[in-house]
């Protein structure tokens, strides 16, 4: 594999992470969060500061990083108590906005300027990059998607789609709102915060316009294009939405009107995700099966 | 105070600018209950179309209205070909459809007009002003008669004629309005074309007020406009208009005055989410 194909992989196993996590907020919960990079940049700061700044090691400094990431999506989740559907939209795209300008303008996270100089993950004495570094995403990866399926199988995954079904009835039936819509931020916060301290070691420089709301959009259609609340629709999202620019490349000058295009073309006829339910890819699978179309 | 006063008078004819696009907004979000993102494309297209009509005519006047009838059919595709048939699918489905299209006509702007600022070198038809020391130019003059004639009219045709009659109760309840006779696919293709119709104007107002035409001029407005109808209540046109002007004025006079070393397009969410904590259905907004 070529060293640029490498990068591409480690950056789309990142990706797959953080759309995981918007996944479980999205998908399981059913509750819309269009400032999800705020996460992400808010994860790749805190371990970008830790380890310059702090002196840390990145292992060390992992849990403190997806602690901070939960605590703020904690504190930023309590707005979806109070606000529903379109008012809980704009206010994440606008907590998205706020983050970055933060970021972009007090000087302790660097500025305009970012903060460079991030040093390696060292692990078993060995600097990673390259093919390891894609290894160890995977891993990350594999691990998220272990805990995305161990929480669909839990009460608490349970009550989080029994909440995006019917409100309502399922509180009625005492299931706490503010309980479990807050265990699916903070989850889905923190695994948000593991993608960005991958990615704040892996580009070893980072800045506030890596983060903002183009790539909210970015991980929201990853997330609804491969199937909101399955649990391989974000990584196979990640995987389309990230190959897809590279093999428009040599089309220069329309490869953004294209990648434009086509989402639209996607999300206008397959609405539900490429693997969600009534999608092209289930019909197929299930006559495969022989089953009903 | 000389300079508060024509800050005061910058500040109200960006507010009105502002108002001019967020009406399109809230006009089809109060119908569609969609987030149309895709608006400040229409209303890039429409800077993009005046600028043509004009460097061929120098008519401002064949500009505008050209750049309107391309506007209201480019509102009228995308409610058809793309809101219209996501209409069924929860709220995230046609606003992740909006940003791709927002998306792909910036590109095409983009591909066809080049990647440059384009300099828009319109002298509008409006007398200019002096009073007491402070000077009102032409394209302030014409910013404030435009919107308010453009204000009025929608104000007159949403409240006073059958047809605003038709839009209210569709935005109310569709199957119901459609009961009564109302051809409500026809009523929500008008109310796009009028909002497209009247981005087309504030596109060649901001073009000719900063003299720049460029593919990503609608990126800052997309996203300010859509905290802006909260602010005003979701579907409120009257509220979304009284934002809009409020949010100039701030902008204008906080970046004079204050200093505060926050950029201006985030002073709109901060402001959206303080209200949303006071006053949770926005400020003309109704609880229900």
């Amino acid at each position: 594999m070529s060293e640029y194909s490498i990068t591409i992989g480690t950056l789309i196993a990142i990706q797959a992470i953080v759309a995981c996590g918007l996944n479980v907020i999205v998908g399981y919960a059913g509750q819309i969060s269009l400032g999800h990079a705020a996460f992400f940049g808010i994860g790749a700061y805190a371990s970008a500061l830790l380890t310059t700044a702090g002196g840390l090691s990145f292992w060390t400094a992992l849990p403190v990083v997806l602690g901070i990431t939960g605590l703020v999506g904690l504190f930023l989740g309590l707005p979806s108590l109070r606000l529903r559907e379109d008012f809980l939209a704009i206010t994440t795209i606008g907590i998205n906005f706020i983050v970055v300008s933060v970021f972009q303008y007090v000087p302790f996270f660097g500025g305009a300027l970012g903060i460079g100089g991030i040093p390696r993950i060292v692990l078993f004495g060995e600097r990673i990059r390259g093919v390891s570094f894609l290894l160890l995403s995977a891993g990350f990866l594999a691990a998220t998607l272990a805990i995305c399926w161990l929480f669909t199988r839990s009460w608490s995954g349970l009550a989080c789609f029994a909440l995006r079904e019917d409100e309502t009835a399922a509180s009625s039936m005492g299931v706490s709102p503010v309980r479990f819509k807050l265990t699916a931020f903070i989850l889905g916060t923190a695994m948000a915060g593991l993608g960005g301290a991958l990615y704040a070691h892996f580009m070893r420089f980072i800045s506030a316009t890596d983060f903002g709301f183009p790539m909210s959009v970015m991980i929201l259609s990853m997330v609804v294009l491969g199937g909101m609340g399955t649990l391989w629709g974000p990584v196979l999202g990640a995987l389309v939405l990230g190959i897809l620019p590279e093999v428009f490349r040599p089309l220069t000058d329309y490869r953004m009107f294209l990648y434009a295009a086509l989402l639209l073309m996607m999300i206008r006829f397959q609405p539900g995700g490429l693997l969600g339910e009534n999608s092209l890819a289930r019909q197929t699978f299930s006559r495969l099966k022989g089953g009903k179309p | 105070m000389q300079l508060f006063l024509e800050q005061m008078l910058n500040g109200i004819a960006i507010g009105a600018i502002y108002a001019m696009i967020t009406l399109g907004l809230a006009l089809v979000y109060g119908i569609l209950r969609i987030l149309h993102v895709a608006h400040a494309a229409v209303y890039t297209v429409g800077a993009y179309v005046g600028l043509a009509v004009f460097s061929a005519t120098h008519s401002i006047l064949l500009s505008a209205g050209g750049a309107m009838l391309v506007c209201a059919g480019v509102g009228v595709l995308i409610e058809r070909l793309v809101y219209f048939p996501l209409l069924k699918y929860p709220p995230y489905v046609p606003l992740i459809g909006s940003i791709a299209c927002l998306l792909a006509i910036e590109e095409l702007c983009r591909l066809a007009a080049g990647p440059y600022i384009l300099s828009f070198p319109a002298q509008l038809p409006f007398p200019s002003f002096t009073v007491g020391g402070i000077v009102i130019s032409s394209t302030l003059t014409a910013v404030y008669c435009i919107s308010a004639g453009v204000l009025a009219l929608l104000w007159f045709i949403t409240t006073r004629t059958e047809l605003g009659l038709a839009m209210r109760a569709t935005s109310q309840d569709m199957a119901i309005a459609s009961a009564m006779g109302i051809n409500s696919h026809r009523i929500i293709s008008l109310t796009f074309m009028m909002g497209s119709a009247v981005a087309a104007i504030a596109g060649i107002l901001v073009g000719v007020y900063y003299n720049q035409v460029y593919p990503s001029m609608g990126a800052v407005p997309a996203y300010k406009t859509l905290a802006l109808i909260v602010v005003g209540g979701l579907g409120s046109v009257p509220g979304a208009v009284l934002a809009s002007i409020l949010l100039g004025v701030g902008e204008t006079l906080l970046i004079g005055y204050a200093g505060i070393p926050l950029p201006r397009d985030a002073l709109a969410f901060i402001a959206m989410i303080a209200v949303l904590l006071w006053r949770p259905q926005g400020l003309l907004g109704s609880r229900g």
